[in-house]
């Protein structure tokens, strides 16, 4: 098989994917949502989640997506890592995204904080499968696209200000 | 998709005349404020996935100026006028008298402002027709102004129709500077009800909609 071609495998809003080098991961436009990858460097094996939605109790609906909510989408997230040749234990992760874009004086709902509110739970969830947090760039008020380059474990992101950071 | 499937042709038609009837008092505020012809498309009533909005608009990392309000009251939702960049710079141009204005180069706070104002009474004639039409109350938040990835932005108004499904109905409509060299769409009007407020909006208008 040619793998010399580098894919893009982008991944969408409330959605995941998983990714092996040389092949690299990416997800657009976060906002109050969270992007998080959980990956295993020597097996050069990542995987990348959109998350919207802090926790699925918040759903209205029967058939959910699990890449929406926090809680769903780090379990599902760590058996698809480790189904594509990660190890349990050898697994970190990186995540970016969670802001505030739009400052309200008045009238702050539960809703308005909901960036904080998925960072939180996400953090909250990788701690429950001991997943240690290597890097993170989270909150403040801009919007984030990301790359996870599976070989390197380097995660690239980019904001309309700041331009592209490594981390 | 069973929020969705209650929803036929006749439901998406009312939807249609709502954004018909609100962009059309907002393309004629926004005509009047700036002394120019504004051409509006007919409004465009979808249900479409997540990442599709974002395609309406250029894909998720495209970089947009927003003004976003949150509707309170009887039917609640969000509100989104969203303007590419350099329509956003020649509204602002027109609005403050300086041609030369970038957006890169000076986002002063009278330049930002000016355009907050103007998604604020564009949004304003948008709702108070909405409401006239419905005699529902509707009252807009205070608009709040982003420049930055239509992603980030958007996903705001998504936040409440996300709980329950990945499905999003919107009511787009596009505006149009008379004369500009590019016949490229400039501006979107985007209408999110909260779920619960399209029976509230049918019932409004004698509609039945089984909830």
């Amino acid at each position: 098989m040619m793998s010399e071609i580098v894919q893009v495998v982008k991944v969408g809003i409330a959605d995941m994917n998983v990714v092996k080098a040389p092949h690299v991961i990416r997800t657009c436009g976060l906002g109050s949502c969270v992007g998080v990858v959980v990956y295993d460097l020597a097996k050069e094996v990542a995987g990348m989640a959109h998350v919207m939605l802090p926790d699925s109790s918040l759903a209205k609906s029967e058939n959910m997506n699990v890449a929406k909510y926090a809680d769903t989408a780090i379990e599902e997230l760590v058996r698809r890592v480790i189904g594509a040749g990660g190890r349990n234990g050898h697994l970190k992760a990186k995540m970016a995204g969670g802001a505030q874009m739009f400052q309200f004086r008045t009238g702050t709902t539960d809703m308005m904080r909901i960036g904080p509110r998925n960072v939180e739970a996400v953090r909250e969830q990788l701690q429950r499968f001991r997943i240690p947090i290597v890097a993170e760039d989270v909150g403040g008020s801009s919007g984030r696209t990301i790359e996870f380059h599976p070989k390197t474990g380097m995660l690239l992101i980019r904001t309309v200000n700041q331009g592209v950071r490594e981390m | 998709m069973s929020y969705f499937e209650r929803m036929d042709a006749f439901h998406m038609d009312i939807l249609k005349e709502i954004g018909n009837i609100g962009a059309g008092h907002a393309a004629t505020a926004l005509s009047k404020l700036l002394n120019k012809k504004i051409e509006m498309t007919i409004p465009d009533v979808r249900i479409i996935s997540f990442d599709e909005m974002m395609d309406i608009v250029g894909g998720a990392d495209n970089v947009v100026a927003a003004v976003f309000l949150r509707i309170e009251g009887d039917a609640p939702g969000n509100m989104f006028f969203v303007l590419s960049i350099e329509q956003a710079e020649r509204f602002i141009q027109q609005m403050i008298g300086d041609e030369q204005f970038k957006l890169e180069q000076d986002c002063s706070e009278l330049s930002l402002s000016a355009l907050q104002e103007l998604g604020n009474i564009l949004a304003g004639s948008y709702l108070s027709s909405l409401s006239d039409f419905t005699h529902l109350n509707l009252y807009p938040s205070v608009p709040a102004l982003s420049i930055d990835m239509i992603g980030a932005i958007l996903s705001y108004g998504l936040i409440e129709m996300s709980r329950v499904g990945d499905h999003v109905i919107v009511v787009d409509t596009a505006i149009h500077e008379e004369h500009q060299p590019d016949d490229r769409v400039n501006g979107h009007f985007f209408l999110l009800p909260d779920p619960e407020s399209f029976h509230i909006i049918f019932r409004a208008l004698g509609v039945e909609h089984d909830e």
